[in-house]
């Protein structure tokens, strides 16, 4: 079956007076119909920058190269005409923070029926209306009363509820989440998580989910790709990453998550040194200076992400983890 | 309700010294408006017993009479009411033009922002003195010229402002939201932009009005501005500044209406500005 967003050999670069700073280097994946994949890694990864440079969200400095196909046409570089017809109703994005990205000044029920206006061409009662079962399918109370409510008079939680029921008004084919729980206090988290898996199961997108918490994605997601650097560098079924991470970065990540069972810990493990700065020029693996595994190898040549064996899980190390 | 402005309305009513300015403000203003129904005397009607006469409560001119034995309270509301209309009409001019030409140069921004700044700054460079008495000079005088050129100057600030306030949230996450969910550059401007910044240009607005009202009364002051026998608060400012050492009324009560009413056109928009200035609680 054809994927319905296909990024092939993505890169995306800042140029700066001096330099240019590469986000982003050569990546490719897949999203197929109604699957869930997540993209975890650390800030400065390039994780959001990826799915922006596919919205066509990158700010003006940014160039990108490499191809990004929704439903099959070309969606990269292409004019705001034509993201328009697809933004917002076939493909949808929900934002890190739900505080600021409501307009401030618009009531919810008018931000919300404005989607389906724009897009579907629906009168505004009947957006209206829409709206409001939107908001009892994404268990927001007293949907009637929040119609006619601003976003400040609403809490975090709630917020991100709307952000969420505006995403799927159109009934998009891909939702892509930016770190949809990262501004909200854990129970919330929860809460949101929950939800977006609920409403997967009833409408049935594809759901991107970025994060830099392999716990939040873990009961999510079906795949998971962990970025490093710009770069892919390990992509597997979620069940396949926990139980047998390949890659030591990934091994490493998820040393870091505190255990409940188990010995207690004197100190949380932590990763020693820094991730690569973006305008740095790399020859060899990117996470080589941090690798307790690495060797001459690794500093001097890059390695791809090769196919394994059963072709799901995907792997770029030179001395990748045994199973 | 909308609940922003009932927010401001009660932050507003809790300053005692901007509702009382809005009061003040507001007697003046029906005053101009209904005050020549109450008042026997016409503001051109030329009362030849008493010329020059001292303000007195009991005899027909409460302010007393000009040189030509006009009544100067009639005189001087018929020019409150001049100023003030041009003082509004200029501010509604140049509040519609600035909020568009700010809000797009500052919204698409790159190139198109810099050719229409570059074009504010001309104009502004202009000096606006020359460019009135040349307009005047090659359109005849009249008062629809007079609001147009004022409102025609005023708005250079407005855009500024505008502009500005549009930089401040064109990089907010809500605006990258708005062009996320597929809303064009035009539906970004007017739905998302404007309703945002509308607080802060309000607020100028209504600080403008006064600065416009001086501004056609230096004008009129000069000469060109309202002529004869219109008058307004400038022209008879002007008019009574030659009689100052015989008969100062003439030049005192128009004086204190422009006064009293600017000050408290000041401070309601001030304290309009504390009122809408509290940014998203």
């Amino acid at each position: 079956m054809a994927p319905i967003l296909s990024i092939d050999d993505l890169s995306v670069s800042f140029s700066q007076p001096k330099r240019s700073l590469f986000a982003v280097r050569q990546v490719s994946l897949d999203v197929a119909a109604r699957e869930c994949v997540a993209i975890v890694g650390e800030s400065g990864s390039g994780k959001t920058q990826v799915f922006m440079a596919a919205m066509g969200l990158l700010a003006g400095n940014a160039a990108a190269a490499g191809s990004v196909r929704f439903e099959g046409g070309e969606i990269l570089g292409a004019g705001p005409r034509q993201l328009n017809g697809i933004r917002g109703s076939k493909l949808t994005m929900i934002f890190q923070d739900p505080m600021t990205s409501l307009t401030p000044h618009l009531k919810i029920g008018t931000q919300l029926a404005e989607v389906l206006v724009c897009h579907a061409g629906a009168s505004w009662s009947e957006a209206r209306l829409a709206a409001r079962r939107m908001l009892e399918r994404v268990r927001v109370p007293e949907p009637e009363r929040r119609l006619s409510q601003y976003p400040h008079e609403l809490s975090g939680g709630l917020r991100q509820r709307v952000m969420i029921g505006m995403s799927l008004l159109c009934g998009p084919q891909l939702v892509i989440a930016d770190e949809p729980t990262t501004a909200l206090d854990v129970t919330v988290q929860a809460q949101i998580m929950d939800l977006l898996r609920a409403m997967r199961e009833e409408v049935g997108m594809a759901l991107v989910l970025i994060s830099h918490d392999l716990g939040v994605v873990a009961g999510l997601a079906d795949r998971i790709l962990v970025m490093y650097a710009g770069r892919i560098v390990e992509s597997a079924g979620s069940a396949e990453l926990f139980r047998r991470a390949r890659h030591p970065y990934t091994a490493a990540l998820l040393n870091c998550i505190p255990s409940l069972s188990g010995p207690r810990l004197e100190r949380l493990p932590t990763l020693p040194g820094q991730p690569p700065r973006p305008e740095d020029v790399l020859d060899g693996c990117a996470f080589a200076p941090r690798c307790p595994r690495a060797a001459e190898r690794c500093r001097v040549e890059r390695p791809l992400l090769t196919n394994e064996n059963d072709g799901a899980s995907r792997v770029a190390c030179h001395f990748p983890l045994s199973p | 309700m909308n609940s922003l402005v009932v927010d401001a309305a009660r932050r507003l009513r809790s300053n005692p010294g901007a509702v009382c300015a809005m009061f003040v403000a507001a007697g003046m203003v029906a005053l101009a408006l209904l005050g020549p129904g109450f008042n026997p005397n016409g503001s051109e009607t030329l009362d030849w017993l008493h010329v020059a006469s001292q303000p007195a409560l009991q005899s027909a001119h409460w302010f007393g009479t000009d040189r030509l034995g006009r009544d100067l309270f009639a005189r001087t509301l018929e020019g409150t009411r001049v100023s003030l209309a041009v003082g509004v009409v200029a501010s509604a001019v140049s509040l519609s033009v600035g909020i568009s030409y700010g809000a797009v140069a500052g919204y698409v921004g790159g190139r198109t922002d810099h050719v229409m700044m570059r074009i504010i700054e001309i104009l502004s460079g202009l000096p606006l003195i020359f460019f009135v008495i040349f307009l005047t000079v090659i359109f005849g005088r009249s008062e629809s010229l007079l609001f147009l050129s004022i409102g025609a100057v005023g708005w250079l600030t407005m855009a500024r402002i505008v502009r500005g306030q549009t930089l401040s949230i064109r990089r907010r996450e809500f605006i990258e939201a708005a062009v996320a969910s597929g809303a064009g550059t035009a539906r970004i401007i007017v739905r998302h932009v404007i309703p945002n910044i509308i607080g802060p240009v309000i607020v100028y607005a209504t600080l403008t009005v006064p600065q416009i009202i001086m501004f056609e009364s230096f004008l009129s002051f000069l000469g060109l501005g309202i002529q004869e026998p219109h008058a307004s608060l400038g022209t008879l400012i002007a008019e009574g500044a030659g009689e100052m050492e015989a008969a100062p009324w003439i030049l005192l009560v128009p004086g204190g209406f422009l006064a009293v009413l600017l000050l408290a056109l000041n401070i309601f928009g001030d304290g309009l500005r504390d009122a809408l200035d509290v940014k998203e609680r």
